[in-house]
């Protein structure tokens, strides 16, 4: 792994070897770690091509090429689950991802100091809870004999509902729990960028005029776009990583109907069912959209705001 | 932002409002963990009839003391506290070496080096095959795996890589002349220099930890090896979507409601303690992984 093309060897590698070993020792674990644990499994996705069978080990078992790519194209939950992943990703994309620029811009705005250490101290925190927790909490809140939002509805004169098993309001659980929990702290990197603008352009506006609100169009906004872009970019080749960790705990068979997506799927399949290879199959089709996601996105970005991750 | 604000009555008001708008946001981040803490010092019967909004209702700490009293609750505590700290001690143990010769522009092969790094952000095999390859190093329902499996995070290497090439390089070239290797260049003046980005990482690998069940739920059969939010996860979310148990728990001091609020406050306190410390070491990690990128 060490090797390198020789393009600028003027020094023979003995001699580098002899100088840097110290280097590559230091590197030496942290590759072997690369290794064992991400690149030995890329060599296990062959099994998403053959019949696999545990007694066989995964070397002898047969290929059978596209086979289980076929199956899952036939099935309907498959189906579902990539209809269900779309639909969440689009859905958080456009509801949850503006909520932090729009978080940034308005902390930016606050002139008291105090306020806004309170305030950014507040928001930041929900991040630092795990989805464990999470669900936890949601399924306090939303409890269809005890929970507040079911309390509140009663004392108004509406009937109580069992948000959870309903599958017309998964989505909106999940999209705005996830709104709860890390618009705050994604906000920071936009803050970041923010505090990265020249002060001199708010300073020659002012002279100028201009409104707070004329600065936060006219300056803030068109300062942090490649930001925005390169966040987008970045987002969108996660489109297929719907946080599976927090849906696999607040999802139930009754709402499997608009819950279930590709990567629980792949869960259920596999980690739960010990179907290895058609769940293997299911993640190479995750993992190859989602490549061409992440490129197309890129390219997108490089188009339209002339920056991009790559 | 100016030294100077001079504003009219329109950014005044723009002003208002818009502080306004960021305290009702703020209140309602906060208001779920406040009506869960409620809860959890409420009587059953308060909090089964509905009465809690706010404040605890009879108040008694019944439900705590029910959590406290199980055994598993304490042993998956422990648990917690030993991957946390092991595991943040191996993620230190291997990416700061690595990201000190990774940041060294001598070192042939930097690049191919850095992409192969690079790459595991972008691409990974999945879920199975990694299972799968677990279970071939016979790492399943083992402490060890739990450490070792997930000790290393590219974006960690990254941030710390990042940090030490804006070490200026003359801090090695005075150690050179002392005689140093890089070995003692990197304890005796890198990591020192270092403090606060390894705080940083240390922090970042400790939050993934404490937080982290779905592996371990995965990984883990033996009930003496889970960690706390895999315990979490069974009493909260099983125990709830198999709702006969809320019957079978009912008593006056005590509902299935606050115990489950006594498990979630007793769980997060850890959490908030610590919270105040790290507030400023995680918006510089952002900067640093974010900005550079």
């Amino acid at each position: 792994m060490s090797r390198e093309p020789v393009t600028d060897a003027q020094e023979p590698l003995l001699a580098v070897l002899r100088r840097d070993w110290m280097l590559y020792a230091m590197l030496a674990p942290a590759l072997i770690w690369f290794g064992l644990f991400l690149y030995q499994p890329m060599w296990g996705l062959q099994i998403a091509f053959k019949d696999f069978s545990a007694f066989k080990g995964m070397a002898a078992s047969p290929w059978i090429g596209f086979e289980h790519f076929a199956t899952l194209f036939q099935n309907d939950q498959f189906l579902r689950a990539v209809g269900n992943t779309l639909t969440i990703s689009l859905y958080s994309l456009v509801l949850a991802s503006p909520v932090p620029i729009l978080l940034a811009l308005m902390i930016n705005e606050v002139q008291s100091q105090g306020l806004r250490k309170s305030i950014q101290t507040v928001v930041y925190l929900p991040h630092f809870i795990s989805v464990v927790i999470l669900a936890g909490i949601v399924m306090a809140v939303l409890s269809p004999t005890t929970g507040l939002v079911n309390n509140a509805l009663a004392a108004m004169g509406f009937d109580r509902s069992y948000f959870l098993t309903k599958p017309e309001w998964f989505r909106t659980i999940y999209i705005s729990s996830n709104i709860w929990k890390e618009a705050g702290f994604d906000s920071i990197v936009y803050l970041a960028a923010i505090m990265g603008i020249n002060p001199a352009l708010y300073e020659s506006a002012q002279v100028d005029g201009a409104t707070r609100w004329q600065m936060i169009w006219r300056i803030t906004i068109p300062s942090i776009l490649p930001t925005i872009a390169v966040l987008l970019v970045i987002r969108l080749g996660n489109v297929l990583e719907v946080g599976y960790e927090y849906i696999v705990l607040l999802y139930q068979p009754a709402t499997f109907e608009t819950a279930d997506v590709i990567s629980t799927y792949i869960y259920r399949q596999g980690v739960q069912g010990a179907r290895y290879d058609l769940a293997a199959a299911a993640g190479v089709f995750n993992a190859v959209v989602a490549l061409v996601l992440v490129l197309g996105a890129n390219k997108l970005s490089r188009r339209i705001t002339k920056t991009g991750v790559f | 932002m100016l030294s100077t604000p001079i504003y009219s009555s329109g950014d005044r008001w723009f002003g208002r409002i818009n502080a306004t708008l960021l305290a009702v946001f703020a209140l309602c981040t906060l208001y779920p963990l406040v009506y869960v803490t409620a809860l959890s010092f409420s009587s059953g019967a308060a909090a089964t009839s509905g009465r809690v909004w706010l404040w605890p209702v009879e108040w008694t700490i019944a439900a705590h003391q029910h959590v406290l009293a199980d055994k598993m609750f304490w042993m998956s505590y422990a648990n917690t506290l030993f991957y946390t700290v092991l595991g943040t001690l191996t993620s230190l143990a291997l990416i700061i070496p690595a990201a000190y010769a990774l940041s060294k522009p001598r070192l042939r092969g930097r690049r191919v080096i850095g992409f192969v790094i690079a790459f595991t952000m972008w691409f990974h095999a999945g879920m199975i095959p990694f299972f799968l390859n677990l279970r071939d190093l016979e790492l399943l329902d083992s402490r060890v795996g739990i450490i070792i499996a997930f000790a290393i995070n590219a974006f960690n290497i990254i941030l710390m890589r990042n940090f030490f090439e804006s070490v200026s390089p003359s801090f090695e070239e005075a150690a050179r002349m002392d005689g140093a290797n890089d070995f003692q260049i990197l304890w005796k003046v890198y990591i020192p220099l270092a403090k606060p980005a390894i705080a940083t990482v240390a922090m970042l690998c400790a939050i993934a930890r404490w937080n982290g069940y779905f592996w371990a739920m995965v990984l883990l059969r033996d009930e003496d090896k889970i960690p706390l939010q895999v315990y979490l996860k069974k009493m909260i979310i099983t125990v709830v979507q198999t709702e006969e148990a809320a019957g079978a728990m009912a008593t006056q001091a005590f509902s299935l409601e606050t115990v489950t609020g006594a498990i979630i406050v007793l769980s997060m306190i850890p959490v908030i303690v610590v919270y105040p410390m790290l507030q400023k070491y995680f918006t510089k990690g952002v900067m640093m992984g974010g900005v550079k990128e």
